[in-house]
């Protein structure tokens, strides 16, 4: 083997060099609290709350108890169908924005982002205020007489799925906009060309051409909405409380069960890796 | 008796895109079974033309007629027509079997009838064993060949191409017009083809419709145009030109005698000088004039200078300039006796027939001639 290619096998130092930012950024953001919470998931929690180190499989075995699978359930549940209304109004959104005149789909974009400006917490007071019993969409309702007595609305399963919706509607649209917008017009063309109303064109050339991008709004609604905390406590007024409120109060709420906690959020981090892998490799295969 | 209507028929048509008047007051026949091919520079309206007969476009005024119907205002996807796109536009998450069945599943014929065509249309465009590739797996012929079979698979009453063999190279362009030409003498569907290649539209057509600035400049068979340009802008569209203003010089014995800048004469028919015309442009094909090196008998020839001499291969090219000072270009065939025989800087005597002096008229739309 000749010296050079030896070199090459093994990064020198200015390699290692340019390579330290990133490295120590995934070690301390990636690595160390995996590491931190792999630990914890396997300690046990003493009388006063602390982390007693060790290997115990308890807390493991408690994730199991069927009062958090029924949570785990909710959580899961509300993410799906939260992911379900933001596709079926996203896609249409996506789609109409990436065939609008340029002129249009960059103001029509930034309607889109225009909430990111303000705070998530804000924007979700924003919501308690429309739909608390005095709110606006209650006096609204009265006004036209359309109801005689104010609607219970908030702290309603219902109010946390408007809540969820609302917060990850634009991660659907991005990312479809994005694959709806290199989408070829000729090929819309070609569909209608041969026979295709404007429906089957969306359904039969449409839709599997975007996949991509559709894949990628589901993975970035469903994911966080699981794991939701603020949201369910804000608007669901912890009636219904989801995973995310459960690990939530095992770190800084009452129950103070670190270990447990880590347990759970180990569990729900191995479950999503496995629900992005089984997405891609579905994609992979619908483009190959 | 029954009249079968004309395929496509534009009636005054007209399409503005902004400022722009892509077609303006525009009339267009193509018969049932004949290959029609719309010819023109671009951004003279031959694609906007085409996308009004598929539906893409609505015009602004005037009418589409397709079978004898009234379809200004049908959606592409219920007329009769399919296209195939100067990107072929095959759609990417489909293989070739898939594609070319598109328009039947969207017809909702039956399986087996779908399976059966598909096959069949396959053997038409000579694709058997790429069934099952996808389009990004073909090569620009093929892709071409599956974008033709697609648009063929559910028998269109027409077929539109938007320039289908743009995207090929020389060799294989050559080979494709031949057998687009044969594929639709095979199917006999009508075919209407927009290109910019004067050599292509003379190669596949039955008739050609020389577009220029949203106007048809000459409607005529390919060897209507060829011969018989109406304007300079069709004579120099299509095929080389000697163009020249001549000035009618007398008439007797049945010919007009038309006077060149030269200062020589050569004769027309009568017929072919317009009355009360005293000046007119002429268009002269560079392979009608004749050379010699001896003195030709009869009034049409003259006597001229070859300046410049160029070997084309199979013909010679000539650029030749009168004792008044005029240069025209001539094609030669390249016969080993006239290699020898005529160089530059030798004086040769020319003739032109009475025919091949076409008299033009003037640029249909009236906005000037064409740089």
């Amino acid at each position: 083997m000749s010296p050079g290619s030896a070199q090459r096998r093994r990064p020198g130092l200015t390699a290692w060099l340019l390579l330290a930012p990133l490295l120590l950024w995934l070690l301390a953001f990636v690595v160390a609290p995996a590491a931190i919470l792999i630990l914890y998931s396997f300690a046990e929690r003493d009388e006063l709350g602390r982390v007693a180190f060790g290997f115990s499989l308890e807390n493991f075995q408690r994730v199991a108890d069927p009062t958090y699978l029924a949570v785990f359930g909710r959580s899961v549940g509300y993410a799906a169908l939260t992911t379900v209304i933001c596709a079926v109004l996203g896609y249409p959104v996506a789609w109409c924005i990436a065939r609008a005149s340029e002129k249009w789909r960059h103001r029509l974009l930034l309607l889109v982002m225009i909430p990111f400006w303000t705070s998530f917490l804000i924007r979700t007071y924003a919501w308690i205020t429309i739909l608390k019993s005095e709110g606006l969409l209650n006096g609204l309702l009265l006004w036209l007489h359309a109801i005689a007595a104010p609607l219970e609305l908030l702290y309603t399963p219902a109010a946390v799925i408007v809540g969820l919706v609302y917060a990850y509607l634009p991660f659907m649209i991005l990312p479809i906009y994005g694959s709806a917008e290199k989408l070829d017009p000729a090929l819309l063309e070609a569909a209608h060309d041969l026979g295709c109303g404007p429906w089957r064109a969306f359904v039969r050339v449409v839709v599997p051409l975007t996949l991509p991008g559709f894949y990628a709004g589901v993975l970035m609604v469903f994911v966080p909405a699981i794991g939701m905390f603020a949201i369910t406590d804000l608007m669901g007024g912890a009636r219904v409380p989801m995973i995310g409120n459960v690990i939530q109060d095992q770190f800084v709420g009452q129950a103070r069960d670190k270990p447990f906690g880590a347990a759970l959020a180990l569990v729900f981090m191995l479950l999503f890796v496995a629900v992005y892998w089984l997405l891609q490799r579905r994609a992979e295969r619908k483009l190959a | 008796m029954n009249v079968k209507p004309p395929a496509v028929e534009l009636r005054q048509v007209t399409k503005r895109f902004g400022a722009v008047v892509a077609v303006e007051e525009l009339s267009l026949t193509v018969q049932a079974g004949e290959f029609l091919t719309l010819l023109g520079p671009s951004g003279c309206g031959k694609t906007t033309l085409l996308r009004l007969i598929a539906g893409f476009e609505a015009p602004d005024t005037g009418t589409v007629w397709l079978g004898g119907v009234d379809v200004t205002t049908l959606p592409p996807h219920r007329r009769d027509v399919n296209q195939v796109f100067q990107s072929y536009a095959l759609f990417p998450h489909l293989n070739v079997r898939d594609n070319i069945a598109f328009g039947l599943r969207m017809q909702r014929r039956p399986a087996a009838e779908i399976a059966s065509r598909v096959a069949e249309v396959i053997g038409l465009v000579a694709l058997a064993g790429c069934e099952d590739r996808k389009p990004q797996q073909l090569s620009g012929g093929q892709r071409q060949r599956v974008a033709l079979a697609r648009a063929l698979a559910p028998r269109p009453a027409i077929l539109l191409l938007d320039e289908p063999l743009s995207a090929l190279d020389a060799r294989l362009r050559q080979t494709m017009q031949i057998e687009l030409k044969r594929l639709q003498r095979q199917v006999g569907t009508t075919f209407v083809l927009v290109t910019h290649d004067q050599e292509e539209a003379l190669t596949v057509s039955d008739r050609i419709a020389l577009v220029n600035r949203g106007r048809i400049e000459q409607l005529g068979t390919t060897q209507e145009i060829y011969h018989q340009p109406a304007t300079p802008f069709a004579a120099e569209f299509i095929g080389q030109a000697n163009l020249f203003e001549v000035e009618l010089f007398r008439r007797g014995d049945g010919m007009a005698w038309l006077r060149f800048g030269g200062g020589f004469e050569v004769g027309v028919a009568t017929g072919a000088w317009p009355e009360n015309v005293a000046r007119r442009r002429v268009s002269i094909r560079p392979e009608k004039i004749h050379l010699s090196k001896t003195r030709l008998p009869g009034t049409g020839a003259f006597e001229a200078k070859v300046v410049e001499e160029v070997f084309k291969g199979a013909h010679n090219r000539f650029t030749i300039e009168t004792a008044g000072g005029l240069r025209l270009t001539v094609l030669a065939a390249n016969e080993s006796a006239l290699r020898e025989a005529i160089h530059a800087g030798d004086r040769v005597w020319c003739a032109v027939h009475a025919d091949d002096v076409v008299v033009l008229g003037e640029t249909r739309n009236g906005r000037g001639q064409p740089p």
